[in-house]
C-alpha cells in the first residue's frame, strides 16, 4: 500500500489531501506510519519499526496497523495505481 | 534507546461544521480512583463489571438536601424510595440518617421490615397492593396511599373485617404545567376525583385520612412544577380542615427531583442543567409557608426523593472486550457491561471516564456492551482515547434505579460493593451464580434426559 504521492504531512499531525480538499488529524505514531508509506515500507517493515521504536508486541500492532490502513484506505488517501 | 509509551496509531477527518458555542468536552480526562481506592484494585478484587458505591457521598448528598428543606421549613421528613436502590446497605444508610422508607410493593414492604424499620414509618404507595399487603399495612399502622376507587372500596372493606382504622393518605395527580403530565397515578385534582375520594373517606368513617400526597413526575427540571403541586395540595388539605373541621398532617411531595446526569437529547450536560436541591426547597417550602396554614396546623412535609439522592455516589467500573470499526469507518468499543446492567443507558448519555492515564488524542466511538442483541448501545457517540482490551473505564452517576432494574439476561449481574467512610470497600451484594439463578428453575422428570443424535460435527 502507498499513500498518495500528493499528500501533505506535517509535524505536528496535520494531514491534507489537496485533491479532494479533506484535512485529518493524525497521532505521532500514526504520522510515523504514514511517512513510513510515503517511504515506501512494506506493511511488515512498518510492523517492525513500530516494535524497535515502541512498548508493543507484535500481535497489537497487526491488529492496529491492519485498522489503520483500512482507515486511510477508507479515507482515499492511498494509491491505487502503484 | 527507551521505547516510547504505544498507543494505537488514530487518523481522523477534520470536519468543519455547524460551530458551537458552548463546545464539546471530551471525557478524557482519567478517574483512576474512587474515595481514594485504585480502580484496577477494585476490579483485581471483586472482578469486572464492577458496582461501587460511596458512603461518604450517599451520606453528605443527604445531609445536605436534609439542610436544604430544615433551614426553609419547621417540619421535614425524607422517606427513602426502596425502588431507587433497595440493597439492603444501601436502605439502612438512609435509615440510620434518619429517613422512613416509602415501597410500592409487598416485596419492598417486607424488605423495610426486614431492615427493622417500624410499620408507621413505612409509607406504602403504588397500585399494586394485595388484600394480604393490605392487611399486614393496616396491622401495622403504616401509611397507606391509595391510589384508585378499587383500593379505596377494598380497603374500606379489610378496615370493617380488621375492624380496625387504617391511616390514609390519597394520591392525588394533577395539572403542574409540565408535559407530559402525569395523571395515571391517583385522583385527579382538577376534575374534582380527588375531592370525590376525600368525601367518600370522611364520609365512609372507616378510614383515617392522614394525608395528602403527589408524585407528579420524574426527572423534574422544573422546581416551579413542584411549586405548583404544593399549593395545590395546600388547597386540598385548607380545604378538608375548612369543610370537616379536620387537620391534614402531612404532605407528601413525592420524588422525581433531577440528578447530575445527562438525559438523551439534551443539548447541554445535566451537571449544567439541573436544578439544585435548594432550588426545589425553596419552590415546595415557599409554596406551603404561602398556602395559609396557621403555625399549628402547619402540616409534616414528607419528601420521597430516591434519585437525586443516591446516583453521584454510584459507579459502575468496567472493563474493554474489544474494539472493532464499523462499516461507515466509526470506531465501536464493545465493553464488559450493557443496558442489561446499565438500564439507564436507555435514556441518559452517562458520563464514561477511562481509568488509566492517556494522550490528548481521542476517537469518536460507539460504545457497546457485550450482549448479542443490536439494542445494546451504552453510547451512541462518545469521544474518548484509544482504549484498548482490558482497559478499564468508569461510568458515573449510575447510583438510582440499575441495581434495582437491571436484568439478569445473557449474563449474571455483578457484585455491588462499597467504600465505606474509613475508606475500605465492603461487599454489599454479591455476584450472581449459576446457582442463584437456577435454584427457582424445576426440572420436570420426563425432561431430565435427552439424546442427541450424532451429526456432521462428532
Amino acid at each position: 500500500m502507498k499513500l498518495l504521492k500528493n499528500i501533505a504531512l506535517s509535524d505536528t499531525g496535520f494531514v491534507f489531501n489537496p485533491g479532494t480538499g479533506d484535512s485529518f488529524s493524525v497521532n505521532p505514531i500514526g504520522l510515523s506510519i504514514l511517512k513510513d508509506l510515503q517511504e515506501g515500507k512494506s506493511e511488515e517493515a512498518i510492523r517492525n519499526r513500530v516494535i524497535e521504536d515502541y512498548q508493543t508486541d507484535n500481535e497489537t500492532i497487526e491488529k492496529d496497523l491492519y485498522d489503520f490502513l483500512k482507515m486511510i484506505e477508507q479515507f482515499n488517501l492511498t494509491d491505487y495505481h502503484e | 534507546m527507551k521505547k516510547q509509551i504505544y498507543e494505537r496509531p488514530l487518523i481522523q477527518r477534520i470536519n468543519t461544521g455547524m460551530m458551537n458555542k458552548f463546545g464539546t468536552k471530551t471525557e478524557y480526562a482519567p478517574v483512576s480512583h474512587i474515595d481514594g481506592l485504585a480502580v484496577k484494585d477494585l476490579i483485581k478484587e471483586y472482578g469486572s463489571p464492577l458496582f461501587v458505591l460511596s458512603e461518604e457521598t450517599i451520606r453528605n448528598t443527604y445531609r445536605e438536601a436534609v439542610r436544604a428543606f430544615k433551614t426553609r421549613y419547621p417540619k421535614v421528613q425524607f422517606a427513602w424510595s426502596y425502588k431507587t436502590n433497595y440493597i439492603n446497605a444501601v436502605c439502612n444508610i438512609f435509615h440510620q440518617e434518619g429517613s422512613w422508607a416509602e415501597v410500592v410493593s409487598g416485596f419492598e414492604y417486607q424488605k423495610a421490615i426486614n431492615n427493622g424499620v417500624p410499620g408507621p414509618k413505612i409509607i406504602f404507595n403504588g397500585p399494586d397492593k394485595s388484600d394480604d399487603d393490605l392487611r399486614r399495612a393496616i396491622t401495622n399502622n403504616s401509611p397507606i396511599h391509595i391510589d384508585h376507587l378499587d383500593e379505596l372500596y377494598r380497603l374500606t372493606e379489610l378496615a370493617e373485617e380488621m375492624n380496625k382504622r387504617p391511616n390514609v393518605a390519597i394520591r392525588v395527580n394533577m395539572d403542574t404545567g409540565i408535559y407530559p403530565m402525569w395523571d395515571r397515578f391517583g385522583f385527579n385534582y382538577e376534575n374534582g376525583q380527588a375531592w370525590d375520594a376525600i368525601n367518600k373517606i370522611i364520609l365512609g368513617n372507616r378510614l383515617e385520612l392522614i394525608g395528602v400526597h403527589c408524585h407528579i413526575g420524574t426527572f423534574m427540571l422544573s422546581p416551579q412544577a413542584y411549586a405548583t403541586a404544593a399549593y395545590k395540595l395546600s388547597d386540598l388539605a385548607l380545604g378538608i380542615k375548612k369543610k370537616f373541621g379536620k387537620t391534614i398532617h402531612y404532605i407528601d411531595m413525592g420524588g422525581g427531583f433531577a440528578s447530575k446526569n445527562t438525559l438523551k437529547g439534551s443539548f447541554l450536560p445535566g451537571a449544567d442543567t439541573t436544578p439544585t436541591i435548594d432550588q426545589f426547597a425553596e419552590s415546595i417550602t415557599t409554596a406551603l409557608l404561602n398556602a395559609g396554614f396557621t403555625e399549628n396546623d402547619l402540616p409534616l412535609l414528607i419528601l420521597e426523593t430516591g434519585r437525586a439522592l443516591i446516583d453521584e455516589a454510584g459507579y459502575l467500573l468496567g472493563s474493554v472486550l474489544a474494539n472493532k470499526r464499523l462499516s461507515d469507518g466509526r470506531r465501536a468499543t464493545i465493553m464488559d457491561f450493557g443496558v442489561n446492567i446499565l438500564f439507564t443507558s436507555f435514556w441518559y448519555d452517562h458520563k464514561i471516564s477511562p481509568a488509566q492515564e492517556f494522550s490528548s488524542y481521542t476517537e469518536d466511538t460507539v460504545m457497546y456492551g457485550p450482549l448479542c442483541m443490536n439494542i445494546d448501545v451504552v453510547r451512541s457517540h462518545i469521544t474518548l482515547p484509544p482504549l484498548r482490551k482490558e482497559d478499564h473505564v468508569v461510568v458515573h452517576t449510575v447510583g438510582a434505579y440499575n441495581m434495582t432494574q437491571w436484568m439478569q439476561f445473557i449474563a449474571m449481574r455483578p457484585a455491588v460493593v462499597i467504600i465505606g467512610i474509613d475508606g475500605k470497600s465492603l461487599i454489599i451484594r454479591n455476584k450472581e451464580t449459576i446457582e442463584n439463578i437456577e435454584s427457582s428453575e424445576v426440572m420436570p422428570d420426563f425432561l431430565k434426559k435427552h439424546e442427541l443424535a450424532s451429526g456432521i460435527l462428532k
